[in-house]
């Protein structure tokens, strides 16, 4: 038979002072590992939603990221004509790009971050239609106008519609604020092609990238496969999204390890934790196990019953855990993204994954801790244990 | 120290305990350490900086090239030593170089063989062991930025660091060899101009100067001692030190709950032998004294076993975070302030029981049992 679950629960009511200890030590590493896991997860749901399946984006063979990478003008018209590419009134759907990084005050603490700003052609927005203006307007090409991300707007001071702000020897004007969906992208400041090649003296007939628009997912291969086999190219392809993915991956797994060691680690100390109070509890109720033995509880049902009290007590703090770092979700911080040298703007990312995952982990926290004094408690010889005190 | 025996029987009464509670302040002081190590490694940077030394870049980014032809006029400045130039490939002064950075050690002897050698290139040590160089390897690297196909050097010489921090993961070559590989629009720019000055004191009067004499030119510059420079890249990387210090509060405050209840426990299950204790006339004093003891002796031991584990595990994590981060290096600062750590948390554990047990009440002890 089985002892009474009211039993656990009063028993964790008369021992509160251990048991919140053990809650606490088993929150503080949920929560530790949940927020770990979601800054990495926001790095990376950033990056990756810069990236649209159906665009494809060109770069030098064997660039690693667009600030190392060039493609000319002569390649750029080459590639425009190649099969696969989304046409709207028979132009290809196509932009060519410069990526540079200029430094603008961070409105926290007031000291220069690198901004990437991307000169883009002026059709950018039919390439990446998950981008709107949301404020103001486009800029017009041939002049120095700038368009906004709204991370960046909300993260530098003087990037606001209507402001002229200096930088590589220019004088520009902000005119529009984008919103990208919370993409790379919001991060980012761009403007005309021409004219950012013109400030930064780059020559006018090289990009950095070629970004087009794919008339159908399923054309990427024919595209890339015709791109390969093509004598005047020496460029590498690779799907939007893939590139982004890949920029993510680094600073991702630098988190995930640094995060997951913490995790463990913390982990391990709170298993000591556990265990501590619970051969505390079952060295202190000695009698009372000895009682319930002898009164015909099996050594079955002991166990089961010291393990249901470490794993409540594990379940509650795993629950608070989770919930003391639930409000971080969705908010922002910034990190360098190494791969172009920029400063990003991502937000923590808790999904309900993570939730499940911090509970589990607890769980397996309160088994580890609890089922050694569980087993301690059910073995041992009844009448010593009722003398012994 | 008469009470050693005393102390240590009681440490001993419950030995599983014991162990759970050394092994927590392990666990504590190891992921105390960690986090040292990993704060440093993203701001230790600026800790390195030699105060002799001004960086200057262009004012628009540090991916802007200045020309080279600014050298002759930033040598021409009062206070200014020497000067030397690198770019992001690596091409870099080899008449400057190893006065500038006198931290970065190159032999003699491969240093003169790399002054002869066109093609010569010199590696830090950690890059040599990353791919696997010696002396002598012919290495062909493909730039993406420059072009040109594969460009080969001659590996002439391993340089190491002075003090275990300094980056070794850098790769030199001849400046002369830059301009003759690179593209037409490429040549006569460099990355960026390190300054070394004669007195730490001029840094802010030859930084102003620097950037007033290119001011309005084409290539405007930016000029900034060593130390602001690098404190500024770590600016960017978010809030590393917020992070880790949030880690490292719930950390500290979880341990304290943990031993601060052990300690509570095992002085509660000792009320009738502190009783004792006290009515045959232990003082106050040193029933206090006995709880704090314990609870210091496991903190210290506990404190130790776990610097000793991160000291052996650094090597390791080292090798696993190699590439994303800098050298990894527990310094004596660090363990001496983890021991201090350790201690001070001991002796909070300690000191809510040991009042307890020393405002105990003999009768009323013993009539509780």
């Amino acid at each position: 038979m089985a002892i009474p679950v009211i039993y656990n629960f009063r028993s964790v009511r008369a021992r509160w002072t251990s048991a919140i200890v053990a809650v606490l030590g088993i929150a503080g590493t949920v929560g530790v590992f949940v927020a770990m896991l979601s800054l990495a997860r926001g790095f990376r749901a950033t990056l990756v939603s810069s990236g649209a399946y159906d665009n494809a984006i060109i770069m030098r063979a064997g660039a690693t990221s667009e600030m190392m990478s060039g493609v000319s003008l002569d390649s750029m018209k080459i590639i425009q004509d190649e099969p696969g590419v989304a046409r709207v009134n028979g132009e290809p759907v196509v932009t060519s790009e410069v990526v540079v990084v200029a430094p603008f005050p961070l409105r926290e603490t007031g000291t220069d971050a690198n901004v990437q700003v991307r000169g883009v052609s002026a059709n950018v927005l039919t390439v990446r239609r998950n981008v709107k203006i949301v404020d103001g307007r486009m800029f017009q090409p041939g002049l120095s106008e700038l368009v906004v991300g709204h991370y960046a707007r909300d993260s530098y001071s003087g990037l606001t519609v209507g402001r002229k702000v200096n930088f590589g020897g220019g004088e520009w004007t902000v005119v529009g604020i984008f919103d990208a969906g919370g993409s790379a992208f919001d991060s980012e400041v761009w403007c005309d092609s021409r004219i950012l090649q013109d400030v930064y003296k780059r020559p006018n007939n090289i990009f950095q990238s070629v970004t087009v628009h794919l008339s159908s997912p399923d054309a990427f291969q024919a595209f890339k496969d015709a791109i390969s086999k093509d004598p005047r190219l020496d460029v590498d392809v690779s799907r939007e999204i893939d590139y982004y993915a890949k920029q993510s991956q680094a600073m991702t797994r630098l988190i995930t390890f640094l995060g997951g060691l913490v995790a463990v680690v913390m982990g391990i100390g709170a298993i000591f934790g556990a265990l501590n109070t619970m051969y505390s509890a079952v060295s202190e109720r000695g009698r009372e196990i000895a009682v319930m033995r002898a009164l015909g509880f099996s050594a079955i049902a002991v166990v089961f019953s010291f393990l249901i009290e470490a794993l409540l007590i594990s379940l509650v703090g795993g629950a608070v855990g989770c919930v003391a770092v639930l409000p971080l979700n969705g908010f922002t911080t910034g990190a360098m993204n190494w791969q172009t040298f920029s400063h990003m703007a991502f937000a923590f990312s808790i999904t309900p994954d993570l939730l499940v995952g911090g509970i589990i982990f607890a769980l397996a926290m309160g088994v580890a801790g609890g089922l050694l004094p569980a087993i301690h408690a059910a073995v041992r010889p009844i009448a010593t244990a009722l003398r012994s005190l | 120290m008469k009470f050693a025996g005393i102390i240590f029987a009681n440490l001993l009464r419950k030995k599983v305990r014991l162990l759970l509670t050394l092994g927590s302040f392990a666990v504590a002081l190891f992921l105390f350490a960690f986090l040292a190590v990993v704060r440093y490694a993203f701001t230790g940077g600026a800790d390195l900086a030699d105060a002799h030394r001004l960086v200057t870049i262009n004012r628009t980014s540090i991916i802007q090239p200045i020309p080279l032809s600014y050298r002759d006029k930033i040598l021409g400045i009062p206070g200014v030593r020497r000067v030397t130039h690198d770019n992001w490939f690596g091409g870099m002064d080899p008449e400057n170089q190893r006065e500038v950075y006198p931290e970065l050690i190159v032999p003699d002897d491969q240093w003169n063989v790399f002054l002869k050698d066109r093609q010569g290139a010199i590696a830090g040590a950690a890059t040599a062991k990353r791919f696997g160089w010696k002396i002598g390897d012919r290495i062909p690297i493909k730039t993406t930025i420059y072009g040109g196909g594969a460009w080969e050097f001659n590996l002439d010489g391993i340089y190491h660091g002075k003090r275990p921090q300094d980056d070794e993961t850098q790769f030199w070559f001849q400046w002369d060899y830059f301009e003759e590989k690179v593209p037409d629009r490429f040549k006569g720019l460099i990355g960026w101009y390190t300054v070394q000055l004669d007195s730490p004191d001029s840094a802010v009067r030859v930084a102003k100067t620097i950037d007033q004499d290119f001011l309005n030119s084409p290539y405007e510059t930016k000029t900034e001692t060593e130390s602001a420079f690098a404190q500024g890249w770590v600016k960017q990387f978010g809030n590393i030190e917020f992070l880790i210090l949030v880690i490292g509060s719930v950390v500290f405050f979880t341990l304290l709950l943990v031993t601060g209840n052990t300690m509570a426990i095992s002085v509660r299950e000792r009320t009738g032998e502190l009783a004792i204790l006290k009515a045959i006339g232990f003082k106050d004093g040193s029933i206090l004294f006995l709880v704090l003891a314990e609870a210091l002796t496991i903190a210290l031991f506990g404190g130790i076993l776990g610097l000793g584990l991160a000291e052996l595990a650094m090597p390791v994590l080292s090798n696993a975070l190699s590439g994303m981060l800098p050298n990894l290096i527990l310094s004596k600062t660090m363990l001496a302030a983890g021991l201090g750590f350790a201690v001070f948390v001991g002796a909070c554990s300690g000191v809510l029981p040991g009042i307890g047990a020393m405002r105990l009440r003999v009768v009323e002890a013993f009539r509780r049992i």
